[in-house]
């Protein structure tokens, strides 16, 4: 028989408070199998582990239970010390006598013998514990990117800069996301195109990106370190190759679309480059809006392309990539405008959103970066911006702040007052949030210095009198209503995860939030990292977040990828199914509940087997199993059962 | 005058009572106004509804069952409708004034309409102002 | 599918005219509405208190009396009787406790209260009953070249549980009106409270509130308003006379309840009794758009 032994913590106060540890070393000294027992205040302490080694060594242990806290935290620990121990870590079991026990309980009585209980079921289990070894497999040096705005930019450039291959996938025909929208950045007002296209160049440059616009990612299978990405790449029907960026097209182009780069302020033809600086360089013909790659009903700039890059027979095709990890930069979009009708957005055209005025404040923009209202081309006089127009509002829109809004609009005022000098901005704000660096000097700068009037109050609603924009708010400081007569009015619209985001998510299964925002592994310690293996996250995908935040988040996420990129295998738990090749009839049944592809009937010898580096360890071959074959290593029916009578024995 | 307050006074058994009659949690206001800004009488009254939310928070009941607020808010529910964080604010209106219409309290006396108007007004508009506003 | 009409006190005095053009309209549309018995307040303003249940009683007792007479639904005209009934009926049911007490308080009734008939709005009928397409069908007298703005007030789309329409932007009367031949106009006040009782101790706020309602209206083009509720129809019409008196600027506006213009439309004849409870005299914008 093992010899075991039984180390049981205090966590100061933690579980000795509740449990009674001497009482427990005392009545467990003489369980079968049991060769050392010993209660410590921090087992996890140096000291504590030095306990469990210098026993290993003078009682000339097989096994180790340590009685504490959740595996979870330092199950990674006790099994390190086993291995310095010249043991094999899987014969260290953690009784969890924390969590599962003093913390949820009060009674000693009561807790001392629940806890009695726990630690016997995890000295049964040892008992039958075999050896293992972790499992590995190579590494796919490669990573791919899922979105081209600054997130993904920033995250593709470190890992490519770092000497791996990077394949990038964008949903648009250019790269660039919303930041290529914008005019200038806050706090420090530089432009946002002059600080983002040096990176789009550096990108499309790089050796090792390739990069596919007007693609999405179909499916990701295969596993951490080794995965098989399927990416549809529409139809090029404009051959980046051969276009020479003329545009002779756009010209004879018939069709007027609301151009999505100005946010359905200007137009664009159905075939045309989304703005000068696009990354790839080339025009994009919009199948949706063509007037048919029928040549009979149209085919006027294939017959003016003299560089003949036109080709209307082009199709859809499906890349296949293998990759080992993958960075999520999925964006956001705003919080759609419409379903605010009381601030009117659609009904009247001076109410615009957060991100038209950016395009109307860009030089790129429709208006060449002067300011004029939709209306009427007039430059307002008084304009009101609108925070929190559907954030923080639980009951009827987002629940949550949407984070850069507060700045934003700041930024926006203050680019008004910049173009429109004896212009008057009022902002209607609930608190203004400026926690970061050089913001709140920002703000105070802009209210002492700039004639920027904040009104703290929510606004209520806005109406069209004249040609002026009412809104009617109010200002709890000084406890007035207040109507102001506008000549335009910016909501500071919410922002939401993109809208292409929650179909991927759900192809891919990664975990969200209950907002659509990807979830990351541990809010505070694992903030980059998805929950699925081989997945990080960047950029607002996560939550709402400024430029400098999604930068340094891209940053953390291409890091972590490069240690997986870096690592030449990779290590897989060995706690995974097996296969009683005497028991197996052969049925096949496990094969298909398993959900991650990992059993295969052998069709020479008529037994299933295991594709170990594919098995998650989710159990559901060993309870689908009819014969008894399939068992989960070191949690065999034969541990569980000798657990299961200890608890219902009661003693 | 400053308002003083203690750790009796918040929640103390009025605002309990006001909470209750109305079924509504004043601390979850954040004060964005927009109950005030949305009110067509805030104009009227001597504090507007998001006062007479932060002043419930701070346990200065007295203040507001002797408001004028309380009488002039006509129960459109645009507050309650617009809140972000759901508050029936017209629900706390009708509580309060409710504390006060229990103990016979009210605002409008039935013998004090004249004679002449009597005749015009529809019995729609006597019968609602008795039931708001007659202790 | 039984339906019964629930008059309500104001309806049989100060808007008659409501109550005869909606019967006369409904027979045209062959749904002829068919008075519920014995019937009492309905308690007027629906009493939001937890704890209150006294000021239910009026509307429950009206639902239970219905439920005998066995109407699957009581259609209502008047805005606050139908805000008031379904209010209070969801407030019962919601809770069995308040139940059970309704309950015993009503012993003398024939039987318990179990909220089986439903509190519709006449205005919810037409759209989605009789349909507004067959309305257009039987419009003999189109409402040409008249620009209404449909006041909603309060009690049709507050709370928002129990709104006819999108509570933040409604369309169902514009649509009617639209559906009549007229012009439906979306002013910016349509929504706003009219001051409501305030007409008793506050005058002077329903004056103010009327004069910022009309004109509203008048500024976005209306050249009348339609209303489906008779207090509001009291504020915006009736208070017309002080709004005159203190804002002399001010220019006056028929108000209509929209079952009048629905008469006109569908070629009934204008009955002149009508005019007398109006404030504002409607006749000369009938007159100027030929449809009297």
């Amino acid at each position: 028989m093992k010899k075991i032994g039984v180390f049981i913590c205090h966590c100061g106060i933690n579980i000795k408070d509740t449990v009674d540890v001497d009482r427990l070393t005392e009545e467990l000294a003489d369980y079968p199998g049991v060769a050392y027992i010993e209660n410590y205040m921090f087992m996890c302490s140096d000291p504590g582990q030095n306990h469990i080694k210098d026993a290993i060594h003078e009682r000339k242990l097989d096994g180790v239970v340590v009685a504490a806290c959740s595996p979870t935290l330092h199950e990674s620990t006790f099994q390190t010390v086993l291995k310095e121990s010249g043991l094999n870590e899987y014969q260290m079991e953690i009784a969890n006598i924390r969590e599962q026990c003093s913390w949820v309980h009060t009674d000693i009585e009561q807790a001392t013998h629940k806890a009695k209980l726990i630690i016997k079921t995890a000295i049964e289990k040892l008992k039958l514990n075999e050896s293992l070894y972790p499992v590995s497999a190579p590494v796919t040096k490669k990573a791919l990117v899922i979105g081209g705005g600054i997130a993904g930019i920033q995250a593709a450039l470190d890992i490519a800069d770092a000497g791996f291959q990077v394949i990038m996938v964008e949903k648009k025909p250019s790269i660039g996301g919303h930041m290529i929208q914008l005019s200038e950045t806050f706090p420090t007002l530089d432009c946002s195109q002059c600080i983002l296209t040096p990176k789009m160049v550096a990108l499309s440059k790089h050796k090792n990106i390739k990069l596919y616009v007007n693609s999405e990612v179909e499916s990701i299978d295969g596993y951490v370190g080794n995965f098989n990405v399927k990416i549809k790449q529409e139809a090029l029907y404009v051959d980046p190759a051969k276009c020479n960026l003329c545009d002779d097209c756009t010209e004879v182009c018939p069709v007027l679309v609301p151009s999505e780069q100005d946010e359905g302020l200007s137009w664009r033809k159905a075939i045309y480059i989304p703005f000068p600086q696009a990354i790839p360089a080339t025009y994009t013909l919009d199948v949706e809006n063509c007037l048919g790659l029928e040549p009979i009903a149209c085919g006027k700039c294939r017959e003016k392309c003299i560089a003949e890059a036109i080709n209307y027979d082009a199709t859809d095709t499906i890349i296949e990539e293998e990759v080992g990890a993958v960075i999520l930069a999925t964006g956001f979009d705003l919080y759609p405008v419409e379903n605010i009708p009381e601030y009117g957005y659609g009904k009247y055209p001076d109410v615009i959103t957060s991100l038209q005025f950016e395009r109307i404040l860009s030089a790129t923009g429709p208006t060449g970066g002067e300011i004029y209202r939709p209306s009427d081309g007039k430059v307002p006089k008084e304009i009101v911006f609108v925070q929190c127009s559907g954030s923080r509002d639980p009951e009827h829109h987002l629940s949550y702040c949407s984070k850069i809004c507060c700045m934003y609009t700041l930024k926006h005022a203050k680019l008004y007052k910049h173009k429109v000098h004896n212009g008057q901005p009022y902002i209607f704000y609930i608190d203004i949030r400026a926690g970061g660096k050089r913001y709140e000097e920002f703000v105070q700068q802009a209210v002492s210095e700039e004639g920027i009037l904040y009104i703290r109050g929510k606004v209520a609603k806005i109406y069209k009198e004249g040609d002026k924009m009412i809104v009617i708010g109010m200002d709890t400081l000084s406890n007035k209503k207040i109507e102001v007569k506008a000549d335009l009015v910016v909501l500071a619209m919410g922002i939401v995860p993109s809208e292409g985001s929650h179909d991927l998510v759900k192809r891919l299964k990664i975990n969200t939030d209950d907002k659509g925002f990807l979830s990351e592994a541990h809010p505070k310690l694992r903030p980059v990292e998805s929950l699925q293996a081989g997945f990080y996250l960047a950029g607002t995908s996560q939550g709402p977040r400024d430029i400098p935040d999604s930068v340094s988040q891209a940053s953390g996420a291409a890091a972590k990828a490069l240690i997986l990129l870096s690592s030449d295998k990779i290590y897989h738990s060995p706690i995974i199914a097996s296969v009683d090749e005497d028991l197996c009839s052969g049925c096949a049944i496990c094969v298909g509940t398993c959900p991650y592809g990992a059993r295969e009937l052998n069709e020479v010898s008529k037994v299933v087997e295991v594709n170990e580096i594919l098995c998650e360890g989710c159990g559901a071959c060993i309870s689908a199993c009819p014969s008894g074959a399939a068992q989960q290593k070191n949690l065999t029916d034969d541990q569980i059962d000798n657990m299961i009578k200890i608890i219902a024995s009661g003693k | 005058m400053s308002l003083k307050i203690t750790r009796e006074k918040i929640k103390n058994f009025l605002v309990d009572k006001i909470e209750e009659i109305s079924g509504q949690n004043v601390f979850d206001c954040y004060q964005c106004g927009i109950c005030s800004s949305g009110c067509p009488v805030t104009d009227y009254m001597d504090y507007s509804p998001n006062q007479v939310i932060r002043l419930l928070q701070l346990g200065s009941v007295d203040e507001i069952l002797n408001s004028k607020t309380i009488w002039i808010c006509s129960t459109c529910l645009q507050c309650s409708t617009r809140c972000p964080k759901g508050i029936e604010v017209a629900k706390v209106m009708e509580a309060l004034r409710t504390i006060n219409l229990r103990q016979r309290e009210g605002t409008l006396k039935p013998e004090d309409i004249k004679s002449k108007e009597l005749k015009d007004l529809p019995p729609i508009a006597l019968v609602s102002a008795f039931r708001k506003l007659t202790g | 599918m039984k339906s019964g009409y629930f008059p309500g006190c104001t309806l049989k005095t100060n808007a008659k005219h409501f109550e005869d053009s909606a019967m006369q309209v409904m027979e045209v549309l062959g749904h002829p509405l068919e008075e519920m018995e014995n019937w009492i307040c309905c308690g007027t303003v629906f009493s939001m208190t937890t704890d209150d249940l006294m000021l239910q009683l009026a509307s429950i007792r009206n639902l239970l009396r219905a439920e005998n007479q066995g109407y699957d639904e009581l259609i209502t005209l008047c805005s606050m009787c139908y805000n008031t009934l379904k209010r209070a009926k969801e407030f019962i049911l919601n809770d069995e406790e308040n139940l059970r007490k309704v309950n015993d308080f009503m012993y003398k009734e024939d039987s318990k209260f179990k909220g089986t008939t439903d509190v519709v709005h006449l205005l919810s009928i037409l759209k989605d009953r009789i349909t507004f397409e067959e309305i257009k069908n039987k419009v003999t007298k189109p409402l040409t070249d008249l620009k209404i703005g449909a006041y909603y007030g309060c009690l049709l789309v507050r709370p928002k549980e129990l709104a006819i329409d999108d509570f933040e932007d409604p369309t169902i009367m514009e649509e009617l009106v639209d559906t009549l031949g007229g012009e439906g106009v979306v002013f910016p006040y349509r929504l706003e409270c009219c001051g409501a009782y305030q007409t008793i101790i506050e005058k002077d706020v329903t004056v103010k509130r009327t004069y910022e309602i009309i004109n509203s209206a008048r500024n976005a083009g209306c050249e009348a308003l339609i209303t489906s509720c008779p207090l509001c129809a009291f504020n915006l019409d009736q208070r017309q006379k002080e709004t005159s008196e203190e804002f002399l600027e001010f220019s006056t506006m028929p108000v209509f309840y929209f079952t009048e213009l629905m008469a006109i439309a569908l070629g009934l004849k204008w009955n002149k009794d009508w005019k007398k409870l109006h404030y504002i005299d409607p006749v000369p914008l009938l007159k100027e758009k030929g449809l009297i």
